[in-house]
């Protein structure tokens, strides 16, 4: 954490510039060239010497030895208002945060009024009744400002609170005090820091302006506020002497600041890096050997060769999916199928061209329709093409975000997430409908009611008029496939469409999905980690392991006859085929993160066949050769006799 | 053996209010839930079926409106405060969400001393012992004591989060839907691991999931709810070939079976019409 602070060289000048005016104004009396109160008549306003390095006030008063006693008391009222404002708002707030109910009503409403009420009004009553009390206004400005405190901490921890790890202290048999005190209250800092930097400002802010008109520490004692009143009697004759207080507050309360938001983002740092240990990244591997072109056959309608893609990585830049192959005619059905973190989401993103920021195709190609769609970022075209170039280039990416969205259809898996809350279903269809083919709104609205009936909407007249919070999971789905379908698309890009919902609307989607191929002779991509749901849709299927394809075959042989290690032993590991009550037959460990991706074949370390020639080259997709190709060195083995 | 069930759930409702005019939602309506000693037992439902509203009752985190919960014969429904608190050494809970019900901020190690420095009486030492004992008897590495959540995967913070339910060595643990989340292959692995710390350490689980293949896997009964009521309950392996109540039947017909061919044969036999499909501002 110190290190990291380090790095920040705002942050660790603010730092040490506070603990600097810190300790030179506590250890005043130590080292101060002369008294703060000793005049000298014969030494009035004088400008900046070696005598009096920041010069001499009205009565002839070394300044810097006054600033240095006055920052004492300024510092010493804006801790006691600190203390204050910290030991009210924040328990009461964490009280009120954890605890919903009367105490919080009460609270917030009691905060609500502090809020309202003028502050320096209030502090003008105080010193009314105490007289010179620093201590005094300085508690009543703490209480004043702990609403500021109370609130966000309330948030903050009505937030936390609902955390599941939270439910589960409170399981473990935690009193409230404990779960507070150990699991809430550390999710708060961050804010508090900012809240507490900004409040210290305020109070050496409140505590200047006090002593200005007065109500601070009596002269001839020094304060800030009270050296700037002096200073402002005198300013035609010396306007120096308002410069040394002035610049002196304007900087602390500057310091404050940026120590609050620096200290804020350093904790919410240290909690959210989720950076796993990354081996050097590896580049991709052009020599690597290449999965062989479409097989003979009827044109893919899409097809992919050599497909990898690269994601931004603190050194450089780490491969995620590597030399992806796939080819998918029109009307076929293929599924890509993996567990998490196998890339198969990549794949169809890069198909899409919805690849997240910083990510990039680095090598292959994706041809659909005989039209290439890799590459064609207008960037990187503009940039070999030159100003006319660009121009063409600028063309073609229109042309690929028609294809994209019309010939091309995706299916997201939440589509709640992606319908916007404030339209209707109605709106939202009507004018992607508009988008792809034009025309009227009456007759795209027509289009977008036949497009519900399509997806087997029942009273789709009714639909349109819904909004998505109204929709249930399964019906938000078949609006999403509505939407998917407004540009009658060739191809289909699910991404998990059916993993939220429930198991029997799920057979019913995937039912529909079956069907729309069979009424369309549209293409389907169906990307999914369930075998069931790709069994029950797909002829045809990749499995993905580490960002690699690791075998392609129809889905009956993947199941029956699978020639790679790793699909057999996934397809073992599925609790509906084995006995119940026996153990399952687990793959031991786990799937090596992009980065750390194992020489040779990726599966080897959990593989039980690997031989030393597995971690040697990389593998190759081959096989037996047909529609079943492996990336498995022993694929011989595997065979059926 | 012990003749009096471990856990008895009877009739239980569970209501929850959403609004000051709208009438409450009724979560559970008369669930009655037995577990023996040592027993796993099954809870299916699919979402708003009110299979975690049970889990949350027996935990005392849901408003139980009328019924009882009986742990080894003392009547737990309304207990609070210190016998609450007390009973978290028979009764654990894991949760579905490995990435949520760890604190961010506690490395792995103080997350499973939490409960010993709470209920023993043990010095530093010999919790960080017992805490990297468990954490290996759950597979993972005496060395991940160190490690932050966010350094885990999926199938390890699973595992610590069941590390820190059994290192109380409580007599039941409630999983709700603890598999739910895992890739196939982890899902697996977790799976063998919780059936291994039955059979060793003979806790109990009430096991709630949606997917019928993996309670059945795991669970000698099974009870399947549906919008808040039992609708079956009985033997898994019965319940799985013969299902009684067309809902179960809609339920295990909607199960995708691995096997294309056999897949085939589940559609064509599938009855349509049985879902549960509300919308959301309804279903809650």
């Amino acid at each position: 954490m110190i290190g990291a602070a380090l790095r920040r060289p705002a942050l660790t000048v603010a730092l040490g510039f506070l603990v600097l005016v810190t300790i030179a104004c506590v250890g005043a009396p130590l080292w101060v060239p002369t008294d703060p109160l000793q005049q000298d008549l014969g030494a009035i306003l004088q400008p900046p010497s070696s005598a009096h390095l920041l010069g001499t006030d009205g009565l002839g008063r070394d300044v810097l030895s006054r600033l240095a006693s006055g920052g004492r008391v300024t510092l010493l009222g804006a801790l006691e208002a600190v203390v204050v404002f910290l030991a009210l708002g924040v328990p009461l707030g964490l009280l009120a945060g954890y605890h919903a109910g009367r105490f919080d009503t009460v609270t917030t409403r009691v905060a609500e009024v502090l809020l309202s009420v003028p502050a320096i009004i209030f502090l003008l009553v105080v010193v009314a009744v105490f007289p010179a009390s620093q201590l005094a206004t300085m508690i009543t400005l703490g209480v004043l400002g702990t609403p500021n405190v109370f609130r966000v901490v309330r948030g903050s921890a009505r937030a936390a609170s609902q955390e599941l790890y939270v439910r589960a202290a409170q399981t473990v048999g935690l009193t409230s005090g404990q779960v507070l005190r150990r699991h809430i209250a550390p999710a708060l800092s961050g804010p508090i820091i900012v809240q507490t930097s900004l409040f210290a400002a305020t109070a050496v802010m409140t505590d200047s302006a006090l002593a200005f008109l007065g109500f601070s520490v009596q002269p001839p004692q020094p304060s800030w506020g009270g050296m700037i009143a002096e200073a402002s009697a005198v300013i035609d004759a010396d306007p120096w002497l308002l410069v040394p207080p002035g610049v002196l507050i304007a900087l602390v309360v500057l310091a404050l600041g940026i120590l609050g938001d620096g200290v804020r983002d350093l904790a919410a740092r240290s909690v959210a890096s989720v950076e796993r240990p990354r081996r050097r990244p590896r580049r991709a591997a052009p020599a690597a050997p290449r999965a062989p072109g479409p097989s003979a056959g009827p044109p893919a309608l899409l097809s992919l060769h050599g497909v990898t893609v690269a994601f931004p990585a603190p050194h450089g830049e780490v491969t995620v999916v590597r030399d992806v192959a796939l080819d998918v005619c029109e009307g076929q059905a293929v599924g890509i199928v993996g567990e998490s973190g196998c890339g198969k989401s990549v794949v169809a993103r890069a198909v899409l061209g919805l690849l997240p920021g910083g990510a990039r195709l680095t090598d292959g190609s994706i041809r659909f329709d005989g039209r290439e769609l890799a590459g064609r970022s207008e960037r990187e075209l503009g940039r070999v093409l030159g100003a006319h170039g660009r121009e063409l280039a600028r063309r073609s990416e229109r042309e690929l975000g028609r294809v994209r969205g019309a010939q091309i259809g995706f299916v997201p898996q939440d589509p709640i997430a992606t319908l916007d809350p404030a339209f209707t279903v109605g709106q939202q269809l009507t004018e992607v409908v508009r988008r792809h083919r034009g025309g009227s709104r009456p007759g795209a609205r027509a289009r977008a009611v036949a497009l519900l009936a399509m997806v087997d909407l029942p009273d789709p007249e009714q639909v349109v008029r819904r909004y998505p919070h109204q929709l249930s999971g399964g019906m938000a789905q078949r609006v999403g496939i509505a939407l998917a379908l407004a540009g009658e698309p060739k191809l289909l890009i699910a991404d998990e469409p059916t993993t939220a919902l429930d198991m029997t609307v799920q057979a019913e989607v995937l039912g529909l999905l079956r069907d729309l191929r069979e009424r369309l002779g549209m293409a389907i991509v169906l990307i999914t980690h369930d075998w069931g749901v790709l069994a029950d849709v797909c002829d045809d299927a990749v499995v993905m392991y580490a960002g690699e394809v690791v075998e392609v075959a129809p889905v009956q042989s993947l199941f029956a006859a699978s020639l790679h290690p790793y699909t057999r032993a996934l397809i073992a590991s599925n609790p509906l085929l084995a006995r119940a009550g026996e153990p399952l037959p687990a793959i031991p460990g786990q799937v090596p993160a992009p980065g750390a991706w194992p020489a040779g074949c990726h599966f080897v370390p959990r593989c039980p066949l690997a031989v030393p020639a597995c971690s040697g080259e990389l593998v190759a997709l081959g096989g037996p050769g047909g529609a079943h190709r492996t990336r498995c060195l022993r694929h011989e083995e595997l065979a059926p006799r | 053996m012990n003749a009096a069930p471990l856990l008895e759930i009877e009739g239980l409702v569970v209501r929850y209010r959403t609004g000051r005019r709208t009438p409450p939602v009724v979560a559970c309506d008369g669930v009655d839930l037995s577990i023996d000693a040592g027993e796993i037992a099954g809870l299916v439902g699919e979402s708003g079926s009110g299979k975690s509203t049970v889990a949350a009752a027996v935990l005392g985190l849901a408003p139980v409106a009328a019924g009882t919960i009986r742990f080894r014969g003392e009547d737990i429904t309304h207990v609070s405060g210190a016998r609450r608190r007390a009973l978290a050494q028979h009764v654990q809970v894991v949760f579905q969400d490995p990435f949520g019900s760890l604190s961010p901020r506690r490395t792995v190690g103080q997350t499973l001393s939490e409960p010993l420095e709470v209920h023993r009486r043990l010095g530093r030492a010999e919790r960080a012992a017992r805490a990297s004992a468990m954490l290996e008897r759950v597979g993972l590495s005496a060395t991940a004591v160190d490690r932050r959540p966010a350094e885990l995967s999926g199938g390890q913070r699973q595992r610590v989060a069941i590390a820190r339910a059994l290192i109380l060595e409580p007599e039941l643990i409630v999983c709700d839907e603890a598999l739910s989340a895992l890739d196939l292959s982890v899902q697996a692995q977790v799976l063998n691991l919780l059936q291994e710390l039955q059979r060793d350490l003979g806790v109990s689980y009430l096991f709630i999931a949606h997917d019928m293949a993996v309670v059945r896997h795991l669970a000698r009964r099974v009870t399947v709810m549906r919008r808040g009521v039992v609708v079956e309950r009985g033997d898994a392996q019965q319940l799985w070939d013969a299902p009684q109540h067309p809902y179960t039947r809609a339920l295990l017909a909607a199960i995708p079976d691995p096997d294309p061919a056999a897949q085939r044969r589940r559609r064509q036999a599938r009855e349509p019409g049985t879902t549960d499909d509300l919308p959301r501002a309804q279903a809650r």
